[in-house]
């Protein structure tokens, strides 16, 4: 087996899009930070260059690329210093228009896919409600038939780009109890009837989040995506992309952040040596190279299986769990190698830490992960 | 998910291994750990079966395999529940017959090597002394030239198969000025005259010998240094890499029969009227320990795919052999609780997994000792290079490049082929005296044809082209050879030189045609 993934055609790939990101959006993260938004501009631009149409249909405007394209998109955004700005950035085409180019109808890409890829419009996957997070079989938002659309009641939250989007790529309860009575539908945020509200977040600061109320909102039939009541396999379908790509975030920002905090600890002395001169620390830098190296091999691993169409549910989850859960541990550790300053906002370790606190959280906790992980193997 | 690194040959090589295992070694495991040492007898029948020369070319009758049959190898070994079995036949394939390969006079390689491939001669490695262990460059036993001789003295300690076996390679200063300068590997007789050992008593590890040896005025004969003098520190340093990642292999695969072994408990042992598999905490537990392994053993997989590409990759085998002996310490302790009191018992394998896995952590390296090399690598730019031109053993990647023939004999004589006529009569005579197959096996030459159908409570031989469960593409020449014991089958499996297609337990019966 082929064990370097990246051929010379990546490295191009990565070197003009770590230019690009360099120039376009690494200058404005602070501002962004702030102001708790990235504009809609940012969405434009990405959109532009072709980083959205990664892995699509080359009818709409796509690329017919790789999965590793895609990683290379995922790890890059991730060493911005923002895990708030990769993770709003790429929520619109590895959540929204990846559920519209799997299931949609012609209609519907046209409509929603085409200038999604094209970034002149965003979208954002709605699923989490007040009551129903990773149980998505629970969920409550009701989508009654009527003749000629859809009406929709209810509320979503946890919404990344809830505010700003131009669709919401949506779970709706179409049926009875259960997860055999749910439907993904496109609904238009400017609909009558739909309010956003920001929630204020611990990090993520540059990633909008919202919560999102339907009340009486007609959405037409044509915006059904696949079938309906199958939206909970279509969602279950796409958690292993999904969570490859919150290993993979994790995995880039340890590296990142152990960079970082590498360089500060060749410059910063303490009792007349720098830092990086300490055997206890060196080791710990020595344990988190190791486990950081390992979970690399292992998640490459997994990206190339699911290239290949295997069945990886499994090693998905262990793989989020894993790599989430070292990120939290690394982002810890490097916060302390800095001391004081490590709680300061002038250094980013204050950010890579409560950034990384989410990452056992979304995406299915770690105890889901556990949870399907230990059904697999014990059953 | 599907493993890339294993192919069908490498399966059915594990196949025949664990039949093999659970044959000559499981049955008498406990008995083993209870002598505190493994028979003679049970190395010469691995050497019999081509286990011990899986990386050897075939001159010094190994079967110059591909580095993932060694992989294999290492992980069904480390599945027996006997970590001093494991040691064992980790020291004597990987250890320590290296070095006498790669640095070995052609003398030193018909003396040594080639009885330890045929498993004749047991073989230890002899770096650690009293006073150095990790700090190899701190050795004290000296060699001092003398005629054609070197004469030893000096001491060495925690040496697996050092009471009971054959051949020691062992470290000595040959300039005791110097430090990692003056260092040099000889080999040494274990009977020569003035070596003596002491078995050491220890926490696990039971079945292996351990000893403190002592060398007073041993002479040594000038031709069993290995390679030049004063080499010997870059030497190891070069032969490490390959224990380390033996180290991490057997890591995982132990800390993966444990799991399997707990798993097997969980499923019927109750607890409050249910089976402790359905208590969730116990299930989480389970569920941490396997991604943790799962994701330990695919990075070791990685590293070993370099190494065998031939990679020096000092920096990864490292990270893997921390990771990997750190893991199995876990997840033993983790496991033993699953038992309760049981756990404790030497009735059940747990207490022998826990206290075996103990060194896992200490041996060929300490978790701080590749700590200190993590962090010279990754803080201060250190680089490792490798310190011969000498290409490490069988780097060959692939499988199927492994050519020419599959010999256990050192002698590699040509024998005579048989016609089509007279392998056919051999054949019908093996087969009707032997046990019957229980289906139907196809031997195809080409043109022509040995079908035995040994469905109807007889192996009855036919040369007609029937259905069979199983078809065995190979050449007349080849199996000529097999059948005159020339050819080992299961070499001319991992060579390709014998295809199977079908039921590859019906392949592997014919073994028993040939003894």
């Amino acid at each position: 087996m082929n064990t370097n993934y990246f051929t010379s055609e990546h490295q191009l790939f990565r070197k003009s899009l770590r230019d690009f990101l360099d120039r376009e959006i690494v200058p404005h993260i602070d501002e962004w930070e702030e102001k708790g938004e990235i504009p809609v501009s940012a969405f434009n631009k990405l959109g532009q260059m072709g980083y959205y149409g990664l892995g699509f249909e080359e009818k709409f405007g796509g690329m017919q690329t790789d999965i590793f394209y895609t990683i290379i998109l995922v790890e890059e955004l991730n060493k911005c210093n923002s895990a708030g700005t990769a993770a709003s950035l790429l929520s619109h085409p590895t959540l929204a228009l990846e559920h519209l180019s799997k299931n949609g109808s012609d209609f519907l890409k046209t409509k929603y896919l085409e200038p999604g890829i094209a970034g002149e419009i965003i979208g954002c996957l709605a699923i989490s409600e007040p009551q129903a997070g990773s149980d998505v079989s629970n969920i409550q938002t009701k989508a009654e038939e009527k003749e000629s659309y859809y009406l929709i009641n209810g509320a979503k939250t946890f919404i990344t780009n809830g505010v700003k989007s131009d669709f919401y790529v949506a779970a709706v309860r179409t049926g009875d109890k259960g997860y055999d009575g749910i439907s993904m539908m496109v609904i238009d945020r400017k609909s009558e009837g739909v309010q956003t509200n920001r929630l204020k977040k611990l990090g993520w600061h540059a990633s909008e989040t919202a919560e999102i109320a339907f009340d009486n909102v007609k959405v037409p039939k044509e915006n059904l995506i696949g079938e309906i009541n199958k939206g909970f396999y279509y969602i279950m379908e796409k958690f292993e992309l999904e969570r490859l790509i919150l290993s993979t975030g994790a995995l880039a920002s340890a590296e990142y952040a152990l960079t970082y905090g590498l360089q500060y600890m060749s410059e910063r002395e303490a009792f007349n040596r720098p830092l990086n001169k300490f055997q206890e620390l060196r080791h710990r830098v020595a344990q988190l190279s190791a486990e950081l190296e390992c979970l690399k091999a292992f998640n490459y691993q997994i990206c190339q299986a699911l290239q290949q169409k295997e069945d990886v549910t499994k090693e998905c989850a262990m793989t989020k769990l894993l790599c989430t859960e070292f990120m939290d541990k690394l982002s810890y550790q490097v916060l302390q190698f800095f001391g004081g300053y490590g709680y300061m906002e002038e250094y980013k370790a204050a950010r890579i830490f409560r950034d990384s606190r989410i990452g056992t959280i979304g995406g299915g906790t770690s105890e889901i992960m556990r949870e399907i992980i230990a059904k697999s193997i014990i059953g | 998910m599907k493993n890339y690194y294993f192919n069908e040959d490498h399966e059915l090589f594990r196949q025949g291994l664990k039949d093999f295992l659970n044959k000559e070694v499981v049955p008498n495991i406990e008995k083993w750990e209870e002598e505190q040492r493994i028979p003679k007898e049970i190395f010469k029948k691995f050497g019999d079966m081509g286990y011990l020369g899986l990386n050897y070319p075939e001159k010094y009758g190994g079967i110059d395999a591909d580095f993932f049959y060694a992989v294999v190898f290492t992980e069904e070994i480390s599945k027996v529940f006997s970590g001093g079995f494991m040691a064992a036949f980790a020291v004597q394939q990987f250890m320590s017959s290296p070095y006498l390969m790669k640095h070995g006079s052609d003398f030193i390689k018909e003396k040594y090597l080639t009885k330890a491939i045929s498993g004749d001669a047991i073989c230890s490695i002899a770096i650690t002394e009293p006073n150095a262990g990790s700090d190899v460059a701190n050795i004290r036993t000296t060699a001092v030239r003398d005629g054609d001789y070197y004469i030893v003295n000096g001491s060495k300690t925690f040496i697996t198969s050092g009471v009971y076996g054959d051949v020691l390679i062992t470290v000595v200063k040959t300039n005791p000025n110097e430090g990692f300068n003056g260092i040099s590997l000889l080999v040494i007789d274990r009977n020569a005259e003035g070596v003596s050992a002491t078995k050491l008593k220890k926490l696990g590890w039971h079945a292996s010998d351990t000893a403190e040896l002592s060398f007073d005025n041993v002479k040594v004969p000038v031709e069993n240094l290995l390679g030049e003098e004063n080499h010997g520190f870059f030497y190891l340093m070069d032969g490490l890499q390959l224990e380390r990642l033996v180290g991490a292999i057997g890591g995982y695969a132990g800390s993966e029969a444990a799991l399997d072994y707990s798993l097997q408990y969980m499923s019927e042992r109750e607890a409050f009227g249910r089976p402790i598999n359905k208590f969730q905490v116990l299930r989480h537990r389970v569920a941490q320990m396997a991604s943790e392994i799962e994701s330990i053993k695919y990075f070791v997989y990685h590293c070993c795919r370099l190494h065998a590409e031939g990679e020096y990759v000092v920096k990864e085998c490292s990270m893997a052999k921390l990771l990997g002996t750190e893991l199995s310490d876990k997840v033993m302790y983790q496991c033993l609780q699953f038992f309760g009191g049981y756990g404790y018992m030497e009735e059940y394998k747990m207490a022998r997994m826990f206290r075996d896995s103990r060194i896992g952590t200490i041996g060929g390296g300490t978790s701080e000792i590749m700590r200190e090399i993590i962090a010279k690598m990754v803080i201060d730019d250190k680089s490792y290079q490798k310190s011969t031109q000498t290409p490490i053993i069988n780097t060959k990647a692939t499988n199927g490049s492994a050519n020419g023939s599959m010999n256990n004999k050192t002698n590699n004589q040509k024998t005579t082929t048989m016609s089509y006529e007279s392998t056919f009569n051999t054949m019908k005579e093996k087969a009707e005296s032997a046990q019957p197959l229980g289906s139907v096996l196809k031997l195809n030459f080409g043109e022509n044809r040995i079908v035995i159908d040994g469905t109807n409570g007889a192996n009855n031989v036919t040369g007609d082209d029937i259905d069979a469960n199983c078809t065995v593409d190979v050449s007349l020449d080849d199996f000529t050879s097999m059948l005159n014991g020339d050819l080992n089958p299961m070499g001319a499996f991992m060579s390709g030189k014998m295809k199977v297609k079908g039921d590859t337990g019906v392949a592997l019966k014919l073994q028993t045609l040939f003894s």
